[in-house]
């Protein structure tokens, strides 16, 4: 693995081998200090032409964590219309040593541009473009559905076993919202499928792209339907953004005609809250939107993983970073390391 | 202005027949056959003999080994960005004329999307003279449709029409006219000077910045969809247009299946509707985009496999009428980005004839002669430019302009977009090998190619620069 570009590039021993680096990683930032040598004189460069301080956070929070250099180079409006290029960017970054480029851009494909135009040497880490892919967020998600669901026994286990080297077989993860526009499902798709799981995506038909038939996935436009029928384990709640609606001054463009009729149909509340199986676990890739697609009593119930997503997403992140430039070695060495700083 | 150079093609097959030998002088066709051209040679050499050398004629007869090569009427494009005024970086009348040439092209229409527009007499007569200045094929201008492409008020198109370039085609390409009443008006308008509205299909609604076909690939990309209705509705809705006023449309660069199905049922009903399909819908298919190189974007997008047999399948049974190259040069720094940010086009005026060969000829769909029809004769019609004093088009006869285009169909070679005359390098067949040389391009008796290669103006007379026969590998490396 030379880059990470999106999720129909993980084959389920390298998902389940980054899975389980995440997991070694996690154990460390439960100690007194979290920070790691690892990637000590090492430089990691956040490039991002798309706001998105949570993401940013956490790459860095992850980068530090190993003792990297961290660079954060936000280039938010330029590039398309006014500005520096892409390419230009990029060349003044490989002039600066980056070993690994963290792109988030909008435009789909940009950090494929990136890592196969020549124009930068090091790894190149996809933390989101356009439509397209955003694999480490479907990473920190597979991660804590294992977490949760895939412990010995089955699921319900309540992740106080140890999950590691396993995939997610058997498990139903219905995915709801504007699938039209998310590179979160998109990437969830592809690596819950490689890791065994079935997945339903629910959504109005206007929110689901032309095409969606070649994906290995279910789709439904009913949520009630889905939540009585398949029971799925986890459920994953998908920010609708305010422009898609009817109010957003786009006329006929709009994908639904208002937020309430949205929330009604697709919004997970407490009633559909109580429709789940008892073990099922509500997941969102934040921010929400509260009362939207999710309500206060979903969102803040014990079934919710929110906030620990945030969490295991430093660890995923650390993971790919390390497994991306801390060499090739198949097994990670964190153990000799922890001893060298304890 | 016709090239003193006399040519006799030894052993060229027309349109794929029998082989035989032609004998260009005095711009025209002056003889067909070994023994017609054994005459008229004589007969020149016996006049000269009595000092009665007539204009034209006072130097040697140029051979060309023809053998193996098929004759065609010199190749007429109707849909080709040449970019000047307004965008030299990306080409110049003269740099694309030339690869048009080198192409096989005798005549090119110039569409309307330059800066300024064509959408006035002035615009389109400069076109015309830097064509006429270049000298490499005839350059016919297209008028715009509506001032400044805007879409909302009608250009001049009778002044265009009447100007120095007699406008016969007029296009918003690179556009659609969206507005029904601004496209009825136009094809009505039009039918005063026998011209014909060539639309760029795309209802802008349904395709706001849209980057792909609308399709199992998009949906994998997350790049946003340009769906074939996009394109169907607006020729449906033409087609009709077209048969309530009465009058001639053109359908550019068709490029599904559905379109086809329109096409041809407008045609059944006797609608006067003419389609054109380019060289690389009728070759690629919208899985080249799944590595984001923007040299695969461009307008109406690359559809799916199923759509490139259907327009393979339309160009065969005579759907549609005509190849046209869509020829849409850009500068680097144009396609050197992420996908969303690059310009959508090709460059394909080198390509053109070799891409027919590969889909058409080579499978069998298309004869050579159906070839010089759906490239040169079709489209010359269409354009309206098979008579007055440049007439383009023709069959290959005696007394017919000395237009055409002889191709090695036996050669292959490789694509280097660097080394192609066009000016820029947005080729999407770059690296591949095709089938097809142009070996030699006449311009009404004078050589524009030969050997494969593009003889400067000043020394088209030469006989020295056009001795060689064809080295068949010449250009293979």
């Amino acid at each position: 693995m030379r880059h990470l570009l999106s999720t129909a590039d993980l084959d389920r021993a390298t998902a389940i081998h980054i899975l389980d680096t995440a997991a070694q990683m996690a154990a460390t930032q439960s100690r007194e200090i979290k920070k790691l040598p690892t990637l000590r004189g090492r430089t990691v460069i956040n490039l991002f032409f798309e706001d998105s301080t949570r993401t940013r956070i956490s790459f860095e929070t992850a980068a530090k964590r190993l003792s990297a250099d961290v660079i954060n180079f936000s280039a938010k409006g330029s590039s398309v219309s006014k500005g520096e290029s892409l390419k230009d960017t990029a060349l003044t970054l490989q002039a600066m040593g980056a070993d690994a480029v963290v792109v988030r851009h909008q435009a789909s494909g940009a950090p494929h541009t990136l890592a196969h135009a020549g124009w930068v040497d090091g790894a190149v880490i996809n933390a989101g473009d356009g439509t397209h892919q955003h694999p480490t967020q479907a990473l920190l998600d597979a991660y804590t559905i294992r977490r949760h669901l895939a412990v010995a026994g089955g699921a319900g286990g309540g992740g106080t076993l140890d999950p590691s080297g396993r995939d997610l077989a058997g498990l139903k993860v219905a995915i709801v919202g504007d699938v039209l526009h998310s590179r979160v499902a998109r990437s969830n798709v592809l690596l819950l499928r490689t890791l065994g799981a079935d997945v339903t995506l629910v959504a109005p038909p206007t929110l689901i792209p032309v095409g969606v038939e070649a994906w290995p996935c279910r789709v439904s436009y009913h949520l009630d339907d889905v939540l009585r029928a398949e029971q799925p384990d986890a459920i994953m709640m998908l920010r609708v953004q305010r422009e898609r609606m009817g109010a957003g001054g786009s006329g006929g463009g709009a994908f639904f005609p208002n937020p309430l009729e949205y929330t009604r149909g697709f919004g997970l509340d407490a009633r559909r809250l109580a429709l789940l199986p008892e073990h099922a676990i509500v997941m969102h890739p934040g921010p929400m939107n509260r009362g939207l697609e999710i309500s206060a009593d979903a969102a803040d119930s014990r079934r919710a993983v929110i906030v620990e997503q945030v969490a295991n997403g430093v660890a995923v992140r650390m993971a790919v970073l390390y497994l991306l430039l801390a060499g090739d070695a198949a097994e990670p060495k964190l153990v000799d390391e922890r001893v060298g700083i304890a | 202005m016709t090239g003193s150079t006399r040519y006799v093609l030894r052993g060229v097959a027309p349109l794929g027949g029998e082989p035989t030998d032609l004998l260009l002088a005095d711009g025209i066709i002056a003889a067909i056959g070994t023994d017609a051209v054994r005459a008229a040679l004589d007969t020149d050499v016996s006049d000269r003999a009595r000092g009665m050398a007539h204009a034209g004629s006072d130097t040697e007869a140029v051979e060309i080994d023809g053998a193996g090569l098929v004759a065609l009427p010199g190749l007429v494009d109707l849909h080709t960005h040449l970019r000047e005024p307004g965008r030299e970086d990306a080409e110049t009348v003269a740099s694309g004329t030339r690869a048009a040439a080198l192409g096989g092209f005798t005549a090119v229409h110039a569409m309307a999307n330059t800066t300024p527009v064509a959408d006035t007499a002035g615009v389109v007569e400069q076109v015309w003279r830097l064509g006429q200045d270049a000298g490499w094929v005839d350059v016919h201008p297209v008028g715009a449709v509506s001032v400044a492409l805007a879409g909302e008020h009608l250009a001049e198109l009778g002044a265009m029409a009447a100007s120095a370039a007699r406008v016969r085609v007029f296009s918003d390409d690179g556009k659609c006219i969206a507005d029904p009443v601004l496209m009825r008006r136009a094809l009505e308008y039009v039918k005063a000077f026998d011209g014909v509205i060539a639309q760029h299909a795309q209802e802008p609604r349904l395709t706001a910045d849209a980057q792909m076909h609308e399709g199992i690939v998009s949906a994998e990309l997350g790049l946003t969809g340009w769906p074939a209705v996009a394109e169907e509705a607006i020729i449906a809705r033409d087609v009709l247009l077209a048969e309530h006023v009465g009058s001639r449309l053109h359908v550019c660069h068709l490029s599904t299946a559905g379109s086809v199905d329109l096409v041809r049922w407008a045609k059944a009903r006797g609608i006067d509707v003419t389609a054109e399909v380019t060289p690389h819908h009728l070759l690629l298919t919208d899985e080249l985009a799944r590595g984001y190189d923007p040299v695969y974007k461009v307008n109406p997008p690359l559809r799916t496999a199923a759509d490139v047999e259907a327009v393979r399948a339309g160009l065969a049974d005579g759907t549609i009428d005509i190849v046209a190259t869509d020829h849409a040069p850009h500068t680097r720094e144009d396609k050197d980005c992420e996908w969303a940010a690059a310009a959508a086009g090709m460059t394909g005026l080198e390509t053109a004839l070799s891409v027919v060969q590969q889909t058409m000829v080579d499978t069998g769909r298309l004869t050579w002669a159906d070839v010089a029809r759906v490239m040169s004769s079709a489209p010359a019609a269409i354009g309206r430019i098979t008579g007055g004093d440049r007439p383009q088009g023709r069959p290959i006869t005696v007394g017919e302009p000395a237009n055409l285009t002889l191709v090695d169909p036996a050669a292959r070679w490789t694509v280097v977009p660097e080394v192609q005359a066009t000016a820029s390098a947005n080729s999407p067949f770059r690296g591949r090998e095709l089938p097809g040389r142009v070996v030699a391009t006449f311009l009404r008796g004078r050589a524009t190619v030969l050997a494969g290669q593009a003889v400067p103006q000043a020394d088209a007379g030469s006989p020295g620069a056009a001795g060689s026969a064809y080295p068949t590998t010449a250009r293979n490396a």
